[in-house]
């Protein structure tokens, strides 16, 4: 039946990987993500510097907003990680924060619809960023064979253990912190569209059935792809956040004194 | 990559290489702007917030304190002034009541002294009385009996006479009733 109304109503039904490559705009340079990417960082770069044009103890209604998604960052995850020490990374975190929370947001944006984290080249950088930046700070802070150490080499453990655990150790901590990191974001915000694409397309296939239970039953298709697109900017919002604690915490471990 | 592009199939897990590239590029860009530009003056203006804030409150219980200081000031330098004033009080009660027993005292021994001179000085001059009277009557006796034996005894009449007009010289010498014994001893 699905492959009939896909002939009929020109419908990409069932959606597919495809669905997340729509062709370039102009070349493999100019493409939907690469311009929404460029979207965002303008658009940050915008509402920051226009917020903070003329600072005032007092803040506007724009300044204060800037604040606290700065607040927001500093007090709650740079310091609640990191302590003190953290504050300093409390402003990349911030732009870190703001830069996936809009990009994820994309996701849900009438006409973007599409999230440029879904593809896994973003997050990546990301990761790879906050990756390169707590080994720096570890390396920075304590010398690389004493960080190295530190990280691999769980005290109070019976020296047979180790060669059990130093790989785990060096999997867990050099490995899987990057990795889950960028694979997390993208499968979120691909998962996060497959959903919508499944209600809302699926919504259209039904309704242009011809059989009119099919058709009626469409609007909980359509119900649901407004419930999931609610449930979507919530995830937006989390997996921002997601990203910056972990990030945060793999820095305070860096950071710390003890294992 | 570039096959796949192609038309072929993608692979969700493989990342686009000119997409790192964009990304990285970009979110640099943004990085660098906003942590050179807004990021400083974000934290700047948060410190200054907090200090204001934490300055008012200081300076709201520094005065608070203050306050409280000069509550406690006043109220120890109020009791003070209070007990001062009792004592004051007290010390001029005791004062006037020393005044007036001092006062009496004087005034009853002034009393005493001045009936004491009285008395003195009325005995001084009854004695001076007396021993004027004790004179005067001798000579007068003297006279009285020098004139009675001068006289003749056989005139009665003017002895009679003699005697009445000695009297009445006596009354009109004004003596007392001090004279009136040696009078009649005589």
């Amino acid at each position: 039946m699905s492959e009939e109304l896909v002939v009929a109503q020109d419908l990409p039904w069932p959606p597919s990987v495809e669905d997340f490559f729509p062709p370039p705009v102009a070349g493999p340079w100019v493409t939907k993500f690469g311009v929404m990417v460029w979207v965002a960082v303008a658009l940050l770069l915008v509402f920051f510097l226009t917020a903070y044009r003329k600072p005032t103890l007092v803040p506007g209604r724009l300044q204060w907003m800037a604040e606290s998604v700065y607040g927001l960052i500093r007090d709650g995850v740079a310091r609640d990680q990191m302590g003190e020490a953290g504050i300093r990374f409390a402003p990349y975190l911030t732009v870190l924060f703001s830069f996936i929370l809009l990009t994820n947001l994309f996701g849900i944006v009438p006409g973007l619809q599409i999230s440029p984290n879904s593809h896994i080249a973003f997050p990546i950088v990301l990761a790879a960023i906050s990756y390169v930046l707590y080994l720096a700070v570890g390396i920075r802070k304590h010398g690389l064979g004493t960080y190295l150490k530190r990280s691999l080499i769980l005290p109070g453990v019976p020296w047979p253990m180790h060669f059990l655990l130093v790989p785990i150790e060096f999997l867990q901590n050099f490995v899987n912190r990057p990795v889950t990191l960028a694979v997390r974001l993208f499968a979120n915000m691909f998962a996060g569209h497959l959903i919508l694409l499944v209600f809302t397309v699926g919504g259209f296939v039904m309704l242009a059935s011809d059989n009119l239970f099919i058709k009626v039953s469409s609007v909980s298709a359509f119900l649901l792809a407004i419930l999931m697109a609610f449930f979507e900017a919530l995830v937006a919002i989390l997996q921002a956040y997601v990203f910056v604690v972990l990030s945060a915490n793999y820095l305070s471990t860096s950071l710390a004194e003890e294992h | 990559m570039l096959i796949a592009a192609g038309g072929a199939s993608h692979n969700p897990i493989l990342p686009i290489w000119q997409e790192l590239v964009i990304g990285t590029i970009s979110f640099a860009l943004l990085v660098f702007v906003l942590l050179k530009f807004v990021m400083p003056r974000m934290e700047a203006m948060y410190q200054a917030r907090v200090e204001a804030i934490e300055g008012g409150l200081e300076r709201a219980q520094a005065a608070q304190a203050e306050a409280n200081k000069l509550l406690e000031q006043y109220k120890a330098q109020l009791a003070e002034v209070r007990t001062e004033a009792a004592k004051i009080r007290d010390d001029a009660r005791a004062d006037a009541e020393n005044i007036r027993k001092d006062i009496l005292a004087k005034a009853r021994e002034e009393s005493e002294r001045i009936i004491a001179a009285g008395r003195e000085s009325l005995e001084v001059e009854r004695q001076t009385i007396v021993r004027e009277l004790r004179a005067e009557l001798g000579t007068l006796a003297v006279d009285l009996a020098s004139r009675i034996v001068g006289e003749s005894l056989a005139d009665e009449a003017r002895r009679r006479g003699t005697v009445e007009r000695f009297l009445a010289s006596l009354e009109t010498a004004g003596a007392g009733a001090g004279g009136g014994t040696p009078v009649r001893t005589s």
